[in-house]
């Protein structure tokens, strides 16, 4: 299994052969505040790299979901719409997004590692 | 401009307060807990809400204040009893309404909360429409703050003996520190609790003092989230010029006497509107499921006919469930009328709801 990537919009994406398991870091949850809300895309459909792919929302804002790469979404994860508050207790483990079957792996190459996200959340401030 | 900071400001730092403009004053949205925590301390304990960003003003006048006063205002003044508060509008002759207020009968004359965005233009008309004939004071030492939820009383009659005697929508004058405070026991929260106003320079030791008792500093987004459970109107949003008191359904605030004797500002609209019924009216909403409809969502009916728009809406933390308000065409304002709310460009099933939509037993004697 490949190492942990970041994109600017604060999505990490783990990839194991040719899936993917994308979710929202830390960072992006201190960010929001409490998730009461989690829309995720459906099983079979094809997302493309920095487009939405679903919403989450605070009891204040909605905000959009990208994905970092293009794909096919092979499943979610209903326990986050179940329960959201999931997403803040465990953004980077258990409350993962969804999985996708990623199309172009050369996607990966212009994402972040840890140390480059966590020096990029960091000047992006807020 | 450089907003305002209020008094509270060091203390509101101190507790991990994120801060965003509001109003023309730089105010806390959440402290480091959180706004569903903050929320539900409010619920099941005591929290503390700084208003100070809110307009205290005080006109002074004699006996022929109250009387024109309600030249203005579609409230009993002239009966209202010393200390008793009244829940009114400052609106125009159409009966749009430019602000929702709190009056308090007190001695010498009558205080008015105002809404923060408003205050500064309500002066000048109040100070118009009473043809400078009285003196008025929209202060600038006082904070306003309240404390809100089931131990607020205890925890305020720790430290201001007597509070725990004062009647549900009435203030009175308190000593603290060799000073004399007024409070009212009131709020917007759905929970007991009272406003306090209290001199700028003593704000900060008082509200050290409540959260030594117990209770915790809550920010604008918990404020929202209980205002909104308990079905508590929002200016700018669930009511501004272009809608009544009427449309508001908020008419029980209008006296019936009042309108008997009209005389005020808006009379013969809102007399209209009563005999003949309005064509619009606000709703409590319920999205089925966990959809959250928020502001300027559209409101559908079973034909697929636009009916109206939401002007509130959030994820209620005690009802564990979105809670909305809007405006609907009058024939679907019924309870459990079926509508749809169309977000992100797909229709979810709602239903009209009463209001409130989280609802507590007072403590007795306190709402009467």
């Amino acid at each position: 299994m490949s190492e942990v990537r970041y994109s600017k919009k604060h999505e990490w994406i783990k990839l194991d052969g040719d899936i993917a398991v994308i979710g929202i870091t830390q960072h992006a949850t201190e960010m929001l505040g409490d998730i009461v809300f989690v829309e995720l895309p459906e099983i079979g459909s094809s997302v493309v790299k920095d487009g939405n792919a679903g919403v989450v929302e605070s009891t204040k804002a909605a905000s959009d979901i990208y994905t970092p790469v293009s794909g096919e979404i092979i499943e979610n994860n209903q326990s986050i719409v179940d329960d959201p508050a999931k997403v803040n207790n465990d953004p980077e483990n258990e409350a993962w997004f969804f999985k996708l079957k990623i199309t172009d792996k050369s996607e990966m190459d212009s994402l972040m590692n840890k140390e480059e996200y966590e020096k990029f959340s960091k000047e992006s401030g807020s | 401009m450089e907003n305002i900071k209020t008094a509270l400001y060091n203390l509101h730092q101190k507790h991990g307060a994120k801060f965003v403009p509001f109003a023309g004053y730089q105010m806390p949205i959440q402290y480091s807990t959180g706004i569903i925590e903050e929320h539900k301390s409010t619920r099941e304990n005591a929290g503390i809400f700084d208003v100070s960003h809110m307009g205290q003003l005080f006109i002074k006048g004699d006996d022929t204040l109250a009387k024109n006063l309600e030249k203005i205002f579609p409230a009993e003044l002239n009966k209202a009893k010393l200390n008793q508060s009244k829940y009114s509008f400052l609106m125009n002759e159409e009966a749009g309404i430019y602000d929702d207020l709190i009056i308090t009968k007190v001695e010498g004359g009558f205080n008015i909360v105002l809404n923060a965005a408003c205050k500064n233009t309500d002066f000048k008309l109040l100070s118009k429409l009473l043809e400078n004939k009285y003196e008025m004071i929209l202060s600038e030492e006082l904070s306003l703050i309240a404390i809100q939820g089931p131990k607020a009383v205890e925890i305020l009659e720790k430290i201001i003996n007597g509070v725990s005697d004062l009647k549900f929508m009435n203030g009175d004058t308190f000593n603290y520190l060799k000073e004399n405070i007024y409070i009212t026991r009131s709020g917007y929260t759905g929970e007991d609790g009272f406003e306090i106003s209290i001199k700028n320079d003593d704000a900060e030791v008082f509200v050290q003092k409540l959260i030594d008792e117990g209770a915790s500093l809550i920010g604008l987004g918990a404020r929202d989230t209980l205002r909104l459970e308990a079905g508590l109107c929002l200016y700018g949003h669930d009511m501004d010029v272009n809608k009544s008191p009427v449309e508001a359904n908020l008419k029980w605030a209008i006296s019936k006497n009042r309108i008997l004797e009209g005389g005020f500002i808006g009379c013969e609209k809102i007399k209209s509107q009563i005999e003949k019924g309005v064509s619009k009216i606000r709703v409590g909403i319920k999205p089925e499921g966990r959809i959250i409809a928020r502001e300027k969502t559209s409101i559908f009916n079973e034909d697929d006919k636009n009916i109206g728009e939401i002007t509130s809406g959030t994820f209620g933390p005690s009802v564990q469930a979105p809670v909305a308000m809007g405006y609907v065409e009058n024939a679907f304002s019924k309870i459990d009328t079926k509508v749809f709310l169309e977000v992100r460009g797909k229709k979810y099933p709602a239903i009209i709801s009463n209001l409130p939509f989280y609802k507590k037993s007072y403590v007795k004697g306190a709402n009467k």
